[in-house]
């Protein structure tokens, strides 16, 4: 796989490739790396120290801290793999349609995607789930919404480019139709820098999932979210720092490892670079 | 008598407030190799792009194998456009980056869905036969060599069944001896296939060569057209003259008579007024800056838009 190998080569990114895939690994694999059930409660043992039992300690409820940040994994990537899914798609299509259609439609679109991409997206996500009310399936639709202008602007001002490039027009001199020049020589050429884009947005929206379950407005009580488990330490922070420290480590090695990914991605993607692969 | 392969009435192009070409007719017999020429700018690019579907006409009409298309419902005006295939002045970029170059030669087929062994045999044949083998076909377009792109370019046209292929400057940047055999293999094709080509170029050299007759654009309309033999021997008018004198040739007797056009082309923004050559033109009268002449029919066939075509009056102007 020369491309991995490319990867892996750009500053940070072997980093980035093994804490990716380490991620993946665990949310996939929880069930069977996991010492205990994440919502196994034992009061005798509440807000311990780690040891040889407990790994990374207990929290408030006796709850073993790493089977909880274990579990934890899968909603960040459960969440952030389903909201970069539904924004790209949703993006990519909005973000074509208003780069081929006439001026107005085009107008429209982009004046939507203008008036999204105002607010914060981290404000905006938390107004529209204080709107629609608390819950995992909320979130994911409402970030989604947040994240649908990022990929559609790409997606538009990368059309805008292609459009008059004379090998579409080639292809339209030949008598293909729209929908064949889109799906088959449009989209294959734009879509690179949009995945390297998601890649980028994948840690923005573990982050905001964790900001919301962290305010109580994202997982329900007592599945674990890694922002959950860094509002439970926060509220015993006092008595123990254990809880606090790990989920907030969690979701820096996320973070920083999605985020590092998709920078050796946009770099090994450079058409100037392109050649090599 | 067979119906024109094409024809172009009062064509009228206008790109915002400019008008790139501006009232100009063309008719392309069956068969024949019509030349197009003109110094950049003039809009010949904009008549191949209007002939080719891809530029939609401000007025006039169009009409493929006699039919016109303006009256034509959508799928059959596109059944009549894909008859008119057009080679892009840089092949390369006119193929798509990230497809192979046996991809590229069977898109022509699956757009009109008779992709099958039998027609991608075919189409693989004619590219065996014309120097794309099969190690090619794995190949993207960056790493084939610019008469490779050309000939792929040209594959895929004739993949569309055309009956008239437009070549916007075809043997740009390519060496003498491979425009040679581009030319060629176009001949040769024409023959076989019945094709009717509009061959776009600056290069006289080449159209003297290999059209049959010649249209000469001056800032969107046509000062001159008739056989490429009459005009290329006896040149009626001015600018005609002009541009053949600027030929390169080896013929030093002829090199004497170089004509040197003053000034640059007008700017089509604000085309001169009567005819639009008088303010470079050798024998230009007070005539001229008035009234626009019209494109004439002369007694030999040809016709020409000046008011001193003949000869004669050229010759007394250029001495006396």
């Amino acid at each position: 796989m020369p491309a991995l190998l490319q990867i892996a080569r750009r500053p940070g990114g072997g980093f980035a490739l093994f804490a990716v895939t380490v991620i993946c690994l665990v949310a996939i694999a929880a069930p069977l790396i996991a010492p205990y059930g994440p919502n196994a409660i034992a009061p005798a043992k509440r807000l311990m120290d780690p040891s040889f039992q407990h790994l990374l300690g207990t929290d408030h409820l006796g709850r073993d801290i790493l089977s909880r940040l274990i579990y934890g994994s899968r909603v960040a990537l459960g969440v952030a793999l389903s909201v970069i899914a539904i924004s790209l798609i949703a993006g990519v299509t909005l973000g074509i349609a208003a780069a081929l259609s006439p001026r107005a439609v085009d107008f429209s679109i982009v004046g939507i995607f203008d008036i999204v991409t105002a607010f914060p997206s981290m404000i905006l996500a938390l107004a529209l789930v204080a709107v629609l009310g608390p819950g995992l399936g909320n979130v994911v639709l409402l970030v989604s919404i947040v994240f649908i202008p990022h990929f559609g602007r790409v997606a538009r001002a990368q059309t805008v480019a292609l459009r008059n490039s004379p090998f579409i027009e080639a292809e339209r001199v030949l008598g293909a139709e729209r929908w064949r020049v889109i799906l088959h020589h449009v989209t294959p050429n734009i879509i690179g820098p949009i995945f390297v884009l998601a890649c980028m947005d994948i840690p923005v929206v573990i982050t905001i999932e964790a900001g919301l379950s962290f305010l109580g407005l994202g997982v329900r009580p007592p599945l674990a979210s890694w922002g959950s488990l860094l509002n439970d330490g926060y509220t015993y922070l006092e008595q123990s720092i254990w809880l606090a420290t790990f989920s907030g480590l969690a979701l820096i090695l996320a973070t920083l490892g999605f985020a590092l990914l998709g920078e050796a991605m946009r770099d090994t993607l450079d058409p100037k670079l392109r050649k090599h692969l | 008598m067979t119906a024109l392969a094409l024809s172009l009435k009062n064509a009228i192009i206008r790109y915002g407030r400019m008008t790139a070409v501006d009232g100009l007719s063309l008719e392309l017999r069956p068969g024949e190799t019509l030349g197009l020429v003109g110094e950049s700018g003039c809009g010949k690019t904009s008549v191949a792009r209007a002939i080719a579907g891809l530029q939609p006409l401000s007025s006039g009409e169009l009409a493929i194998g006699g039919e016109a298309l303006g009256g034509s419902p959508a799928a059959r005006r596109r059944d009549l456009q894909r008859k008119v295939q057009l080679l892009f002045q840089d092949p390369a970029s006119s193929l798509s980056p990230r497809l192979t170059v046996g991809a590229l030669m069977a898109e022509p087929l699956k757009i009109r869905r008779t992709y099958s062994a039998e027609s991608w045999a075919r189409i693989a044949a004619l590219a065996e036969s014309i120097g794309l083998g099969k190690q090619l076909l794995p190949r993207y377009p960056h790493q084939l060599s610019g008469g490779q792109a050309r000939r792929v370019a040209l594959v895929r046209a004739i993949a569309a069944e055309p009956s008239i292929i437009v070549a916007d400057e075809p043997t740009a940047g390519l060496d003498i001896s491979v425009q040679g055999e581009l030319l060629n293999l176009l001949r040769s094709l024409r023959d076989r296939l019945q094709l009717s080509y509009l061959f776009i170029s600056h290069n006289l050299n080449v159209v003297g060569r290999v059209t049959d007759r010649v249209a000469i654009m001056y800032l969107g309309q046509i000062v001159e057209s008739g056989s490429t033999r009459q005009l290329f021997s006896t040149p009626a008018h001015p600018y005609t003259r002009a541009l053949l004198s600027s030929n390169l040739t080896v013929d030093t007797q002829r090199r004497g008579d170089r004509i040197v056009l003053k000034g640059e082309l007008p700017s089509p923004h604000e085309p001169p007024t009567g005819c639009r050559f008088h303010g470079r033109c050798p024998v230009a009268r007070a005539v001229c800056a008035t009234t626009q002449p019209r494109l004439e029919t002369l007694s030999d066939g040809r016709a020409v838009a000046c008011h001193f075509p003949s000869e004669t009056g050229f010759v007394q102007a250029m001495t006396g």
